[in-house]
């Protein structure tokens, strides 16, 4: 009898040996007589534990890891193949309180299956959504994503449903509907995780509105650093037209809907909605004024509906289970679950799905297990490179978007980057200035020439030239910045910057030629 | 990123192969770099010709762009992640010990060198890093005897 061994294809999981991993198992499994069924699945998001190896037994899967490539002769000596136990172990991997905690919606299929393989994607409930979709009038299909309390998962958090009702009243003869899967926040991997893990997810998301608001193109913009990402939706675009639910006839309802995967060459500021507009016409990645809004006159001047990879992910289960379910998760107005991101220095990082409302303190220290180094947290990045930098002391802080906001924070696209206390928060606040001077679109005096003068003035202070001043001059610069840029990018990049000078003030005092500057 | 020797097609060839939805500078620019390595400086004349615009139009997004070059491409490209979630994890003292160990800037270009370290922001392998990125294969935890290891695989299997 053949045993079914699941290694995961992830790239987080083959950047720490998965690939090599796998064909060990099947190379030492054959030596030894056994016949073994290896699934690339997508990663449970458990990525200190990468690479994940699970064994299908009567019980369950039961899971080791991380393995590496010289672990596999002794874990199959001592019985993997039966999910015998072993220092790797981890038992049954339901029964793993890290992933049993969490409530993982738009992730609930991530990690259980072989991401093209859609008789799994069928069995586990996928296509509910949609076909509930194509049977229901488009203006209950707005009705429930309205009442599901959804919002765009991106980072500005608008109301999905009332993008989905512009878009469907707004009169053209072509609409459409981008994706944007430019994840460029440092921290944030989620949107790869999902389209590398169970690109079906979103592409039924983007069908269900495609054809409700009767955009018949979809078109996802992924980033050039994720191509593993890119090859896998293009298969999954191919494998999903063949069976009739993308294309001229969505599942026989007669709308037609296709999906086109589209590369960025490289470009954070594309990230920005009407930036990556720009990039999908073929141009620089500038970005545009608003209004006009893309939802009236977005690509080629046509309406568009613009979603992150999160915000469409989390669209089949609404779909699917109604919501009213989806509704019922949350607090607030953050309702129904985010998929947060634990990263940088962290002990047990990855994915962790909750509902709106978990405290910062749980996901970093709970989940996180507090920094990997073993020393003590000092500051934590919520929310990407705009993002602020929060002190050991305001993570009781609640997850959701208008109590981090009064934390004078943000949710962003959910990451969450750990530091200890080796961390030098002047060279993080220059960072972000430099980050910004080398990815700003250039379209506006503050944030382009701003960020250039950002670095120099930190720069000065570090050094200590005129430093009473020149926190003053930073200051005003931050509040030019933040007042005066057209987008995001050059409009939060003070949040990082103020924020390291309110709460880690310290580190910009330092006596010139104590610590170790870079 | 799949790259073919230069010099088999002309870039008006690549241009008549490119579908009439992605007949836009961006797109062109990226089959070209695909065919050839890099945009050489007569795709720049091609593709004004073919879609119509100005010089000034394709070099404008030419420059724009991080991941189009105009120089041929190293044999190993090494994208080193200078973002947060991996400073976090000790990316800066990574660079350092690659600066030492290969005696090259990282993020300054040098045409000519057969291996180049250039700046990235993330590779969105933020719990695994610090993370690098060797002709498109991903290697995370990296510390200079995985890079070291990771570009001597690189350079075996283009030999």
């Amino acid at each position: 009898m053949s045993v079914r061994i699941y290694v995961p294809g992830d790239s987080a999981a083959c950047s720490v040996g998965a690939d090599e991993v796998a064909a060990m198992i099947t190379e030492l499994a054959a030596a030894g007589g056994a016949t073994v069924e290896v699934i690339r699945n997508g990663s449970r998001g458990m990525l200190w534990l990468e690479p994940f190896v699970e064994v299908q037994t009567p019980a369950g899967r039961v899971g080791y890891g991380p393995v590496a490539p010289g672990d596999v002769a002794s874990l199959i000596d001592a019985g993997l193949l039966e999910g015998r136990d072993h220092a790797l172990g981890h038992g049954l991997v339901e029964e793993i309180g890290w992933l049993d905690r969490q409530h993982r919606v738009s992730f609930a299929r991530v990690g259980l299956a072989d991401p093209l393989d859609l008789d799994e994607y069928r069995k586990m409930g996928g296509l509910a959504g949609l076909r509930r979709a194509v049977d229901t009038p488009v203006e209950e299909v707005v009705g429930d994503i309205l009442a599901s309390g959804l919002r765009g998962r991106g980072g500005a958090g608008f109301p999905a449903g009332i993008k989905w009702r512009t878009v469907l009243e707004a009169e053209a003869e072509q609409k459409y509907l981008c994706c944007n899967a430019d994840e460029g926040d440092s921290g944030t991997f989620a949107d790869r995780m999902l389209m590398e893990g169970d690109p079906f997810t979103l592409l039924e998301g983007m069908a269900i509105a495609g054809v409700t608001v009767g955009a018949s193109l979809g078109l996802i913009y992924v980033r050039s650093e994720y191509p593993a990402a890119i090859r896998t939706l293009r298969t999954a675009v191919d494998i999903a037209r063949v069976d009739g639910w993308l294309g001229a006839d969505v599942m026989g309802s007669g709308r037609p809907f296709d999906v086109r995967v589209v590369e960025g060459a490289g470009s954070y500021v594309c990230g920005e909605e009407t930036a990556m507009l720009e990039s999908l016409e073929g141009k620089r990645g500038m970005v545009r004024p608003k209004p006009p809004i893309p939802a009236l006159q977005g690509l080629f001047g046509k309406p568009t509906l613009v979603h992150n990879v999160l915000t469409l992910s989390a669209v089949p289960a609404i779909l699917a289970d109604g919501a009213a379910a989806y509704q019922g998760l949350g607090v607030d107005r953050s309702r129904g679950t985010q998929v947060f991101q634990l990263a940088g220095n962290i002990a047990r990082g990855g994915i962790v799905e909750l509902a709106f409302g978990v405290s910062l303190r749980e996901l970093v220290e709970d989940f996180g297990g507090g920094t990997r180094s073993g020393r003590p947290v000092r500051a934590v990045q919520v929310g990407g490179p705009l993002g602020a930098y929060l002190p050991e002391s305001a993570l009781d802080v609640s997850m959701d978007y208008e109590a981090l906001l009064a934390a004078d924070s943000m949710l962003g696209h959910g990451g969450v980057v750990v530091f200890d206390d080796t961390v030098d928060m002047a060279a993080q606040a220059r960072f972000a200035m430099e980050f910004c001077a080398v990815e700003s679109c250039g379209k506006c005096t503050p944030c382009r020439i701003g960020s250039t003068r950002g670095v120099e003035v930190i720069d000065k202070i570090t050094a200590g030239v005129d430093r009473a001043r020149n926190l003053v001059l930073l200051e005003e610069l931050c509040e030019t910045m933040t007042d005066g840029s057209l987008c995001a990018m050059g409009g939060l990049t003070p949040l990082p910057v103020r924020s390291a000078v309110t709460h880690f003030g310290e580190d910009f005092h330092r006596p010139v030629n104590g610590g170790r500057r870079q | 990123m799949t790259r073919q020797a230069p010099g088999t097609r002309a870039p008006a060839d690549v241009l008549a192969a490119v579908p009439l939805e992605e007949r836009l500078i961006l797109p062109c620019l990226q089959r070209i770099q695909n065919s050839f390595g890099y945009v050489t400086d007569d795709s720049v004349d091609a593709v004004a010709g073919f879609l119509n615009v100005s010089r000034a139009e394709v070099i404008g997004v030419l420059t724009y762009y991080h991941d189009l070059r105009r120089t041929p491409p190293p044999a190993v490209a090494v994208a080193v992640c200078v973002a947060e979630a991996c400073q976090a994890q000790g990316s800066r003292s990574l660079i350092h010990d690659i600066e030492v160990d290969f005696r090259v800037a990282v993020g300054e270009q040098s045409a000519s060198a057969p291996i180049e370290f250039a700046k990235t922001y993330c590779l969105g392998n933020c719990a695994l890093g610090p993370a690098v990125m060797v002709n498109g294969r991903l290697v995370g935890r990296c510390d200079i005897g995985r890079v070291r290891a990771a570009v001597a695989a690189a350079q075996e299997s283009i030999r």
